[in-house]
Parts: structure tokens; C-alpha cells; sequence
């Protein structure tokens, strides 16, 4: 197998990595952390790769942000587009703007690389908040939000916030007609909390719209204030992450006791960095091929004029669709007014946020199940939850179509009226369709799960040690379509519900499981 | 330097389960015992292997290939789309190669071990952590007083340090209220000319802004010629226009949208109805621009106009309650 030679020169490398991990172990005591670092477990799933892809373009971000931050000027000082060298965008000249959008003018024009950077960067944020949603789904409708994981349940919708936030003010950093415009709405939602509204713009504006202030204050907030929170809360995330370690589907050799995966070193630490550079590959080809944010067709921001068509980042396009939708209401009385874009603009999103915090602790109550569990559900195990989260997933494009609304109704040939009024009825009605079809779909997959030999969905088959067999569908779920799963583990023991059971002895006969 | 090859921990399996298990943890019994984690792809096949790290050097040379492309592409003037496909090869091949080479020529795929103790302490330790935390605990549950004292001072203080927040803003006080305009304050287009009323032709749309402050934000107002239209007038409001040929004629409208702010700045001609791009409010102009469709609950303010003795236009005052003030979106003590 191996040569002589070979041999050698392995025991030399080894004896050359030992040394160095013996350096450090003699400062900081380190190898048996580092042993747990190296050896770690990580489950293979692809699902599991996107947080990661989330944290990826978080990177893209990082650093191609402190690179235009080299070149932005966060002031709203007016100037007139003159340049005197370098290339010229002919259609600005002669046009007050403020500094700010003159120093993106410029840094998209007149420095090499520039424009590709400032492209990444949008891409990027673009795919970091896709990556965002699409992670919090998978958590959902696997129930990786149970317990022990709530804490980073919570931890997750506070970045998923802070995140839309960073995103929302770095839209704003340009100055241009459609992020000043998006300024404007922001301001009145803001002005309309009752009591202290009005306090809160004029201390957040330094006084009337648009100022002089915000400019700088959104530069520092974008830059450091938010990054810090995100840097901070997702090393909590990532840490609490590590210390309980990853859930997993169920399958062949999997209980809610042992982990199955590739270890850290060498698979996982190759391929997140191979996933990294494909993430930066892709949002590098967008950035060189498809505009985005071109700010110097949008013009400098006027408080007097607006682009029709006027749309956020899709990211907030929900909220956007809400204030778009939601009915002409306004309170008055005693000489004073709750205003109509508090509704849609703070109450309504107030109200589901609080819904998906308090998620886990609802789960528990409809499920009666406050167990502890490693093994994650299907979701056709768990209908009703599929059901709520199918129901979400549809309000929620719902509303982000209706901040489209306007192009939908330009390109169909409709009227705008009519989409409005189709969509309000739609955004009560299509949650709960959305709802009974799922949960149905659900009951359906179960059934079918029930018959293994009419027809077969994969699995695992079990032979039990007095001859019987059984399916691991019978091990993750009982026979009523929504009674909790009772694989759960009481921590550190080894039982495991009636599949483990302590029965080392049992064999899998089958492999290809059923993963979701 | 002491490691040598029969030692417990060497890199070539002679222990095939050294990986990451604690012989200490408590081994469920549902783990295999003798997992070896040192297989990989083509262990054992020494030409897919070949292949293999062919095809691993492959994607890297790609990589070299589109970086020496970016200096070329930056030397030559960066073109983005160029710089953007160099980019990704570059990126691209990097990550196929290292995912090619886990996948196919490192070992540590499919391993299974306990998941241990993760994270519940075990009960001595849970007495113990709850015990510590008493050791304060307890003093001061003793001292009530001091307790309360404390809750008191750290709000009062709590206020004070908030201080300095205040100074971020003004206090909005009845600035909300007011616009640019005044009695006699002149309507002046963008370039900053002032207007006479012949220039608006009939269903002209004309954007216009107070000479003495152009650019405040909630000041920026929409004179539109009616012409003979059937303009409806409460008595508050008589006298508000400037007739032309006494017919309607001109009449002021605040261009800031009562939903959110946004520019009103569409107008039809037909149905007098202005519309708001922003969320697509839509104004009936005739009927003092009353909302008759979308979120805006509230109509357009109107501005009292006329004429001076130059023959320009200007306002006879600021926008007023009677006008449907304050101008733009609703707040608290707007009432
Ligand atoms: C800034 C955004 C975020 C980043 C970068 C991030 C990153 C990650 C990563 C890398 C993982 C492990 C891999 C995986 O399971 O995909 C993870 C796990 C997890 N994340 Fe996030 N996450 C973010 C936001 C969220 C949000 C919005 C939620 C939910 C509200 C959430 C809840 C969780 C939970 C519960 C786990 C543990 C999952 C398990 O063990 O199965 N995270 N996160
Ligand atoms: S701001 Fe005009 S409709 Fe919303």
C-alpha cells in the first residue's frame, strides 16, 4: 500500500503538526478543544447549507461594503454635477444633488471596479436576505425551533430584523429618487405612532423631512451600529448552534442520541470554504451582468417629484403591500389621530412578529409536547404547523405581489383598482386555502406513509430482535394524524422512544429514507 | 516531539474510531463501535483518484486563468461585465475544486457518534449554580428598602441619561403645522420664476414652489388651470381660486400626499382625479380632493391664491384648517 519512503515522510509531517499544536496546547491548554473542533460532526442535508449560503454572502457583504464605504461621502450637502476629469454621465450635468449620491455617481463611473463592487454588494444583500427567509422556513417546518433550540429561534428573527433594517438603510445611503422616496414613506409611518411619532422623526431626522441630518446618521447606523448587532448576534447564533449541535432528519442509524454527518476536518471546513467561493462566484456573476440600483437613471432624490413604479428591495416588499392595501382608516377624536400607515406599517407587522416569537411556546401548547428533541419532523408529520407555515408563506407573497401591484396591473392590462380589490380579498382568503390544502397534503402523505407496500415512499424498515418488522414511520409518528412524536430523549439517557428502546441489536434492512 | 506512529492518535487509522469520541461520554448503545472514518472515494482506486485530482486541477487552473484575466480586464479599462465573469470563474473554480476535493479524496464522510452530555448539566451541578446565585441572593431579598431605593433611582437616572437623545432633534412643537408659505409669498416654478396665470393653459399641471423657501419639503403645491369645471366651493373656502374669464380657472392643491408623503404628481385630465404613484391614493380634484380610492383617508389640501400687483401668483396666506391643513400624512396631535 504504502511505500517506506511514504511511511516517513507521514511520521515527520506528523511529528511537524504535533509540534505546532503542542505550541499552542502549552499556552492555552487547547488540544482537547481543538480535538472537539476538528473531530465535530456536521449532518449532511442540503438544507443545512443555507444558513451557511446566509452567512456567505454576510462575508460578500463585509467586505465589499468597507470597500465602498472607502469612497462614499455620507453628507447631504448640495452640489451641482460638474465633474471635471474622468468619465462623465452627461444626463446629470448641470443637476443639484446632494454629496452622497454624487459620491456613488462617481464611485460607479470613475473608479475602476467600482460599479462591480457597488453591484456585488446589492446582489449580495439581495441573496443574504433570500438565504435568511428561505433558513427560517426549513427551521419551521422541521420544528428545528424546539426544544433546546428556541434561544436561537429568537436570536434568528432578531437578525432576520436587524438584517431587513441594514438592508433597508444601505438602499437608503444613495440619496437617489427611489430610496428618498422610500425615506418618505418610512418617516410617515414613523410620525404616525401615536403619542410619541412626531418626538421620535424630528429626533431621528434632527427635524422636518428630508434635513440635512439623516444622511451621516444612516452612514453611521449602516455601518456600525447594525453590522455590530449582526456580528454579535450571529456569533451567539452560530455559537449556541455549535454547543447543541445540529439536528438532523430521521433516518437509518440516526436517534435523538448520536449524530451522523462528515466530520469538520477535513469535509466540512473544504466545502464551506468550496460553498463560500460558489456563493461569491454567483453573486460576482450577477454584479457583472445584471444592473442593479441604477441610481444615475433614477436621478438625485427631490421631495417633490417620484418615479412611478416605486418599489423596496423585495425583502420588504410585504410591508410595502400591506401599506398598499390596507383600507383608508384613520382614527380621530379628542384632537387626536392614529394615522393610517401605523396599521399596516407597524401594528400588523408588530402583530405577526409577535406571533413568530412566541412560536415555539404555541407549538408546544397545540402539540402538548415540551420534550427536548435532536431528530427534526417532517413536515407531513406535524399538519397543522405545515398549515400555519403554508399560510404564512402565502400571506406573505401575497402582499409582497401587491407592492407590485401597479407593474402587475401595467403588464396584464388590467386596472390598478381591480388587482387592489382582488388582493385584499385574496390576502384573507388565500392563508386559509393555503392553510386546508397543506393540511390535507399532509393527512394524504401520512396515509400513504401508513401503506408502505401500496405504495412505497422509501423509509427504513426495522426487523426487531423477536422477528417482526417495522418502519420508521411507525417510530415517528403515532397512528392519530397529529399526535405528537414520542421520539423525543430525555437528555444524556439513552432511550429513545419505542425505536431505540435499547435495543442495540435491531437492523436496518433498507436504506433510502424519506428525508422531508 | 514524543508522538510516534503507534501512538493512540495517528493520522492513518490504525484506531479507527479516534475521531471526536470521548471514551468517557456515555456511549448510547445504538452507536456502532467500530466505525472507520478513514475511508474515502476512491480509496483503493488509484486511477479515479488520478482522475480525481485531474479534475481538482482542472477548476483551479480556471481560477489562475480568469485572475490573470481580472489584471488584464482592470489594466483595460475595467469593464464590469468582463470583471464580472473573470470574477466568478475565479470564485467559481476555487469552490469546485475544494468541494471535488473533500468529496472525492478526503476521508471523514459518515461517521455516527453520541451526541453526549450536549447541554444539560447534571443535577449536582444544577444545586450547585442555583446555591451560588442565592449567595447574593438572599442579602438582598433581606434589604427591601435598599431594593425599592434601587428600582427608584435607576429610573429617575434611567431618565436622565436619556438626556442626551433629546438634543438629536428639535421638538416638533406646531412646526408640523406650518409650511414656506404666507400672505403674499410668490409661487415660483423650479427654475425659480415666478408665474403669471396665463401661462397655464386650460387643464395645465403646473408644480410650484414658495419663493421664500423653495426647498421645504412640505411647501411644494400643484396649481392646475380648471378651466370651466364645476370646482366645488364651500363658503370657507370662497374666493380661494383665481377665475379666469369667471370660470374656475386656477386653483392651488398640496402636492404632499395625506397617506404617506409622497408626491401626488399624477394627474388625469379627464376626471380631474390626481393620483399618488406611491400606493396609488387617488384625489378627486372637483370635490375639494377628497380621497376616492387607496389608503389616503383624508383630501389634498387647498391653498388660498391670487394675484399681486405685478401679476404673478401668489398665496394670500399659509395653508389653513379651512383648507384641509396641516399638510402631508396624519400624526398624534394632528386631531
Ligand atoms: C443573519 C441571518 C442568519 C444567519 C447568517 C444564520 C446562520 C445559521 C447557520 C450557519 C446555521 C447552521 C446551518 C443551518 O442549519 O442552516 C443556523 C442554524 C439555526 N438558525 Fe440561523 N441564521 C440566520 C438567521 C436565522 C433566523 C431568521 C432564524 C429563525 C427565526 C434562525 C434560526 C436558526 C435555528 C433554530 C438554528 C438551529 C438549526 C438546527 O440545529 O437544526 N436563524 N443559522
Ligand atoms: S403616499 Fe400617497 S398613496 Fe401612499
Amino acid at each position: 500500500m504504502s511505500t517506506t519512503e511514504e511511511r516517513i515522510a507521514a511520521q515527520k509531517r506528523y511529528r511537524a503538526a504535533k509540534a505546532g499544536t503542542d505550541t499552542v496546547d502549552e499556552r492555552l491548554g487547547s488540544s482537547k478543544f481543538l480535538t472537539s473542533v476538528l473531530d465535530k460532526i456536521f449532518p449532511d442535508h442540503w438544507s443545512f447549507m443555507v444558513g451557511e449560503i446566509a452567512m456567505d454572502s454576510l462575508i460578500v457583504l463585509i467586505v465589499t461594503g468597507i470597500y465602498l464605504a472607502l469612497f462614499y461621502v455620507p453628507s447631504s450637502k448640495e452640489v451641482v454635477y460638474a465633474p471635471t476629469s474622468g468619465h462623465v454621465y452627461i444626463p446629470l450635468v448641470g443637476q443639484k444633488m446632494s454629496e452622497a449620491y454624487e459620491s456613488v455617481i462617481n464611485l460607479s463611473f470613475n473608479v475602476r471596479f467600482g460599479l462591480i463592487m457597488r453591484q456585488a454588494h446589492h446582489w449580495a444583500a439581495l441573496i443574504f436576505l433570500a438565504a435568511v427567509f428561505f433558513h427560517m422556513a426549513r427551521i419551521f417546518f422541521t420544528g428545528a425551533f424546539r426544544k433546546p433550540r428556541e434561544i436561537n429561534w429568537i436570536i434568528g428573527l432578531l437578525l432576520w430584523q436587524i438584517v431587513a433594517l441594514e438592508g433597508f438603510t444601505g438602499y437608503s445611503l444613495p440619496d437617489d429618487l427611489l430610496s428618498g422616496t422610500g425615506l418618505r414613506v418610512i418617516y410617515s409611518i414613523i410620525e404616525s405612532i401615536p403619542f410619541v411619532g412626531t418626538w421620535l422623526v424630528y429626533a431621528l431626522w434632527g427635524g422636518r423631512f428630508p434635513g440635512t441630518s439623516l444622511i451621516p446618521r444612516l452612514f453611521v447606523v449602516h455601518e456600525f451600529l447594525f453590522p455590530l448587532l449582526i456580528i454579535g448576534l450571529l456569533t451567539a447564533h452560530l455559537m449556541i448552534l455549535w454547543h447543541q449541535k445540529h439536528t438532523d432528519f430521521p433516518g437509518p442509524g440516526k436517534t435523538e442520541t448520536n449524530i451522523r454527518g462528515s466530520r469538520i476536518w477535513p469535509q466540512y471546513a473544504l466545502k464551506a470554504g468550496g460553498l463560500m467561493m460558489l456563493v461569491s462566484s454567483v453573486i460576482f456573476l450577477l454584479a457583472g451582468f445584471v444592473q442593479i440600483n441604477p441610481v444615475w437613471i433614477y436621478g438625485p432624490y427631490q421631495p417633490y417629484t417620484v418615479s412611478a413604479g416605486a418599489q423596496p428591495d423585495w425583502y420588504l416588499g410585504w410591508q410595502d403591500g400591506a401599506v398598499r392595501l390596507w383600507p383608508h382608516w384613520e382614527f380621530r377624536s379628542f384632537g387626536h389621530e392614529i394615522a393610517n400607515p401605523f396599521f399596516p406599517g407597524l401594528l400588523l407587522p408588530g402583530i405577526l412578529l409577535s406571533i413568530m416569537f412566541a412560536w415555539p411556546w404555541i407549538d408546544k401548547k397545540i402539540y402538548k409536547d415540551y420534550k427536548a428533541h435532536n431528530l427534526l419532523d417532517r413536515p407531513r408529520d406535524k399538519p397543522f404547523r405545515t398549515g400555519v407555515g403554508a399560510a404564512a408563506v402565502t400571506l406573505f407573497s401575497l402582499l409582497t405581489m401587491a407592492s407590485g401591484t401597479d407593474i402587475i396591473a401595467n403588464n396584464l392590462h388590467v386596472s390598478y383598482e381591480a388587482i387592489v380589490v382582488a388582493l385584499d380579498y385574496l390576502v384573507i382568503i388565500g392563508p386559509v386555502v393555503a392553510f386546508i390544502i397543506a393540511y390535507k397534503a399532509c393527512q394524504r402523505l401520512q396515509e400513504a406513509d401508513f401503506h408502505p407496500i401500496q405504495r412505497p415512499v422509501g423509509g427504513v424498515i426495522y426487523r426487531t430482535p423477536d422477528g417482526g418488522y417495522h418502519t420508521v414511520g411507525d417510530v415517528h409518528h403515532g397512528p392519530s394524524h397529529d399526535a405528537p412524536a414520542d421520539t423525543s430523549a430525555s437528555h444524556g439517557a439513552g432511550d429513545n422512544g419505542d425505536g431505540g428502546a435499547g435495543s442495540g441489536s435491531e437492523r436496518s434492512v433498507s436504506a433510502p429514507a424519506a428525508g422531508d | 516531539m514524543t508522538g510516534t506512529l503507534d501512538d493512540n492518535r495517528t493520522p492513518f487509522g490504525r484506531n479507527p474510531r479516534h475521531f471526536g469520541i470521548d471514551p468517557d461520554e456515555p456511549w448510547p448503545d445504538d452507536v456502532p463501535m467500530d466505525q472507520d472514518d478513514t475511508r474515502w472515494r476512491y480509496q483503493g482506486d488509484p486511477k479515479g483518484a488520478k482522475k480525481a485530482e485531474r479534475r481538482i486541477a482542472a477548476a483551479w487552473t480556471v481560477t489562475l486563468l480568469a485572475s490573470m484575466g481580472l489584471a488584464a480586464v482592470y489594466v483595460d479599462g475595467a469593464n464590469t461585465q468582463l470583471a464580472g465573469l473573470c470574477w466568478g470563474l475565479a470564485f467559481g473554480g476555487l469552490g469546485v475544486g475544494l468541494i471535488l476535493w473533500a468529496r472525492d479524496l478526503m476521508p471523514g464522510h459518515d461517521v455516527i457518534a453520541s451526541r453526549g452530555h450536549h447541554n444539560v448539566s447534571s443535577e449536582a451541578d444544577r444545586v450547585a449554580v442555583a446555591e451560588s446565585l442565592g449567595r447574593g441572593l438572599d442579602p438582598m431579598a433581606r434589604r427591601p428598602f435598599l431594593f425599592k431605593m434601587l428600582g427608584a433611582v435607576g429610573g429617575v437616572f434611567g431618565l436622565a441619561i436619556a438626556f442626551p437623545i433629546a438634543s438629536l432633534g428639535p421638538r416638533p412643537h406646531r412646526n408640523l403645522y406650518k409650511t414656506a408659505w404666507g400672505k403674499g409669498v410668490r409661487a415660483v416654478t423650479l427654475e425659480g420664476k415666478p408665474i403669471r396665470p396665463s401661462e397655464l393653459p386650460v387643464n395645465g399641471i403646473l408644480t410650484v414652489f414658495p419663493e421664500t423657501d423653495p426647498s421645504d419639503a412640505l411647501s411644494p403645491t400643484l396649481l392646475i388651470n380648471l378651466g370651466d369645471a364645476d370646482y366645488e366651493t364651500p363658503p370657507e373656502r370662497v374666493g380661494w381660486n383665481i377665475p379666469i374669464d369667471g370660470k374656475t380657472g386656477i386653483v392651488a392643491i398640496s402636492k404632499i400626499c395625506t397617506h404617506a408623503g409622497c408626491p401626488a404628481s399624477l394627474y388625469n385630465v379627464v376626471t380631474h382625479q390626481l393620483v399618488c404613484p406611491c400606493h396609488y391614493s387617488t384625489f378627486d380634484v372637483l370635490q375639494l380632493c377628497k380621497p376616492i380610492f387607496g389608503p389616503a383617508a383624508r383630501g389634498l389640501p387647498q391653498l388660498p391664491i391670487a394675484v399681486d400687483a405685478q401679476g404673478f401668483i401668489v398665496a394670500q396666506a399659509d395653508y389653513s384648517r379651512a383648507g384641509g391643513a396641516p399638510v402631508g400624512p396624519g400624526f398624534w396631535n394632528r386631531g
